[in-house]
């Protein structure tokens, strides 16, 4: 059935299909399977950390750190599988667990401290991007066998090759979704876009599901850093810099109200996906800028944008509606 | 079902119950027996510590003394969530539900089905339908909440209130934004709740409305309990006496009536749905139009309402003779209106800006910014009014913040005087502030109508009224219900028309 709080995601649906038809009259070529594998894989960094960033939105939040989170994942765990024997398995869990921890002690801060999520993250942002320079300041190359067992994994279909990344990207949206929307947490990070206040009144544990949506979020930073880390065979203090914006961007034009409460994880696969396509056709074509992505993405964010105050817009409209509709009602059903 | 007027143990029993912030007592020494499948309403006016109290019960404020007693036992809970768990559920006057959630994840938010850490969504929705039914309403529990009207809103918070808690139930003014037909089906609602043996606490500023729901009342006035009783043997009357706390003698003092001039505003049927019943008024020139009522009757959003800070959806308004649209405070402005707020800190005053700017404000932002008053002018018009008014201040360059209560109402007068107005609005000209300065506004109001102004005053003091206005439009439950002339005006008279029982 559908209803009205689905709209912005049937729209990025709809903007999705839109955008490959269009792609696919000018290039043929772009309907092959081989563009979508490509397409899963090169954006699997960022869907995974898109898939944190929408918990954090549709809390009312934002988290600007994830870009930096990622850059010094990679560099961390070059920086270790270099000078250390320790097995790339053992530092994957490490470096969650790391990654994880920072989150955790932003979202402390921000409930505790009663600090806005804006500043909080930001700071977090110098800090990883700091510690990554410690590390290292050059680009740290990965060379490690259990690194190219990882690489060489796929699965062919007519010669597209849908790589683990890809895969693992799928399965985090997966798993994102049934969170969100099928379990307690899901729902407390819902309750707390809606209105803070009122989740409290209602019982909402206020404290346990903001420390643990900054948590998911740093988390699945790290694992997106690994994966960063296992497309690119390098860490580099300098990459994905910019990156928590690309998925803000991604979680808007994938139907998430900015302000919290409303959107969906699978909105922001088709997002991250749109965003692709983009990039993919300014390939195709070989002759435009890649700026122009930069900019059809703009362009599209603001679209969603004004989209978005259309949507509240009418919905107030409705419930104004919905109140006459009652009050003339109200006399049949007492 | 026992008879729910002879009481025997009491759900709740909160005793001596005190509790106090620095500098005041808010609770004193309080006694409250909520009674199985009785609707109990609290009473008094703004600061007799209904709130206090029930915050108190509810676990958001620690009591500094008194025990509670539920079922006998004693509990002690320490936040809203707590009480909840031990029985008590409370529903406030803003819908405190998430909107963008469903109805069926409203009602069970916390305490979802579940089967292995999954959220069993069509058995929720199933069983949310089926707790609705019980309160006679059928809808779609898979709509967003927001998809339905603020009564509907209320009705689930209770259902969600009682499903959850299921002793006591807490409704704090519920009906403050509803209409007469939804507050109907809002009633419904609580009888049903009340048949099913729960405590209903009803607080509310209508006074019908506790006559037509309420068993009991327990009557607060300065964080004291003046009194309980049965509803049944009690008249409106005997309770707005026990909650202003004084049977008020007729006074009547010789009134100057011969001054008023041409009419200068008309107004004709206007209203807002769901805020305040259309009214019409005219206001002459040198006539002070006194607006009483108890507090939530309506006296601020007429004001409001004829000020277009709240925008009117019916009647008219004519200014001398010639229909006018005031859709904003500007147009208001425009036409020589001037309003006056109740909560000067919060709607009045920019408390760091200087005394000389608060004073200038209004008279600039008619000009426009683009042409500003020139600084010799300013200080010549913020000197004219502050000796006029007598305002008490070390310099004209002081943040207003820093002026007594009286200093800064007199600061705001001056902002709307200087932009030499027709007609003057003041919502509660007089509250919080000193003996003194109170004299000092009273007999300002006489002089300015004296001078030819047209007045339309809204206050909760009874004598200050009758000592000024010319007319006094009596409010109660958002209605016009009397318009006392002349020697009618008298503290009894108003007492009366408040009060007056509901014919037929």
């Amino acid at each position: 059935m559908i209803r009205s709080t689905h709209l912005p995601l049937l729209i990025t649906l709809a903007t999705f299909v839109l955008a490959y038809a269009l792609c696919a009259s000018a290039y043929p070529a772009m309907l092959s399977l081989r563009v979508v594998a490509n397409l899963l894989t090169d954006n699997a960094f960022l869907g995974i950390a898109a898939v944190g960033m929408t918990f954090v939105i549709l809390s009312g939040g934002i988290d600007l750190s994830i870009g930096s989170v990622i850059a010094f994942t990679g560099v961390f765990l070059a920086v270790i599988l270099r000078d250390t024997s320790l097995h790339p398995l053992a530092a994957f869990a490490l470096v969650l667990l790391l990654t994880t921890g920072f989150g955790t002690v932003m979202g402390a801060t921000i409930h505790y401290l009663e600090m806005p999520p804006f500043i909080v993250t930001l700071a977090g942002m110098f800090l990883a991007r700091g510690a990554a320079y410690v590390l290292s300041t050059e680009s740290v190359p990965i060379t490690h066998e259990f690194y190219d067992t990882l690489q060489g994994l796929y699965w062919k279909i007519d010669g597209a090759r849908f790589r683990l990344i890809g895969g693992l990207m799928v399965l985090t949206f997966i798993v994102g979704i049934l969170v969100a929307h099928r379990t307690r947490f899901g729902q407390n990070v819902y309750a707390l876009g809606g209105g803070e206040q009122a989740a409290k009144l209602m019982g909402v544990p206020v404290a346990r599901t903001t420390i643990g949506i900054y948590a998911v979020s740093g988390g699945l930073a790290g694992l997106s850093g690994i994966v960063f880390s296992l497309y690119t065979s390098a860490g580099y203090s300098l990459a994905t810099v910019g990156v928590e914006l690309e998925a803000i961007a991604a979680v808007v034009i994938g139907g998430t109200l900015l302000t919290g409460g409303y959107g969906f994880v699978g909105g922001t696969l088709f997002g991250i996906l749109i965003m692709g396509l983009i990039q993919t056709y300014i390939v195709f074509d070989g002759t435009l800028s890649s700026w122009w992505t930069k900019i059809v993405i703009g362009g599209l964010l603001f679209a969603f944008i004004l989209l978005q105050k259309g949507l509240t817009w009418a919905a107030k409209k409705r419930a104004a509606q919905a109140r006459m509709r009652t009050a003339t009602g109200s006399a049949a059903l007492s | 079902m026992k008879d729910t007027l002879t009481p025997d143990t009491p759900v709740l029993h909160a005793r001596g119950i005190s509790k106090f912030f620095p500098g005041t007592i808010a609770l004193d020494d309080v006694e409250l027996r909520l009674m199985p499948g009785e609707v109990h309403a609290l009473l008094g006016e703004n600061g007799a510590g209904k709130s206090t109290l029930i915050k108190c019960l509810t676990g958001a404020y620690r009591r500094d003394a008194g025990t509670l007693l539920l079922d006998g036992r004693e509990i002690d809970p320490v936040s809203t969530a707590d009480s909840q768990r031990l029985g008590i559920g409370t529903v406030y006057q803003e819908v405190n539900l998430l909107p963008n959630l469903t109805v069926a994840e409203n009602l069970f938010l916390g305490r979802q089905p579940t089967r292995a850490g999954f959220i069993m969504r069509r058995q929720m929705n199933a069983e949310a339908r089926a707790v609705l039914a019980g309160y006679g309403l059928s809808l779609d529990p898979a709509e967003p909440l927001a998809a339905y009207s603020v009564a509907i809103q209320q009705v689930i918070a209770i259902a969600r209130a009682v499903e959850m808690s299921g002793k006591v139930l807490i409704l704090d003014e519920p009906t403050a934004s509803l209409d007469h037909d939804e507050v109907q089906l809002l009633f419904d609602v609580v009888r049903q709740v009340k048949a099913r043996g729960l405590a209903v606490v009803f607080i509310t500023h209508f006074l019908d409305q506790v006559f037509a729901i309420s068993d009991r009342a327990t009557v607060l006035r300065n964080g004291r309990v003046v009194g309980e009783c049965l509803l049944a043997e009690m008249t409106q009357r005997d309770v707005v006496t026990m909650m202003l706390g004084r049977h008020l003698e007729a006074r009547t003092k010789a009134r100057d009536t011969g001054a008023a001039g041409k009419t200068l505003v008309e107004i004709a049927d206007l209203g807002k749905r769901g805020l305040i019943a259309p009214f019409s008024l005219n206001i002459r020139e040198g006539e002070v139009v006194g607006l009483a009522g108890l507090l939530g009757s309506g006296r601020t959003e007429t004001a409001n309402l004829i000020f277009g800070a709240v925008q009117a959806d019916q009647g008219r308004v004519m200014l001398r003779g010639q229909e006018i649209a005031i859709k904003t405070p500007r147009d208001a402005v425009a036409h020589r209106f001037a309003l006056c707020p109740e909560d000067r800190k919060l709607d009045g005053i920019v408390g760091d800006l200087s005394v000389r700017d608060n004073i200038i404000l209004a008279l600039q932002a008619r000009q426009g910014w683009m042409r500003p008053i020139p600084r010799a002018k300013v200080e010549e018009i913020a000197q004219t009014y502050v000796r006029a008014l007598d305002i008490r201040l070390a310099s004209l360059d002081m943040p207003i913040r820093l002026l007594s209560g009286g200093n800064q109402q007199k600061a705001l007068l001056a902002r709307w005087l200087a932009t030499n107005p027709d007609l003057l609005i003041l919502d509660e000209p007089t509250r919080g502030i000193d003996v003194g300065a109170h004299a000092e506004i009273v007999a300002l109001i006489e002089q300015l109508r004296a001078d030819g102004m047209a007045l339309l005053v809204a206050s909760s003091e009874l004598e200050e009224l009758v000592a000024y206005s010319t007319r006094v439009l009596v409010l109660r439950d958002r209605q016009q219900v009397r318009e006392l002339v002349g020697d009618q005006i008298t503290p009894d008279n108003i007492i009366n028309a408040i009060a007056i029982e509901e014919v037929a």
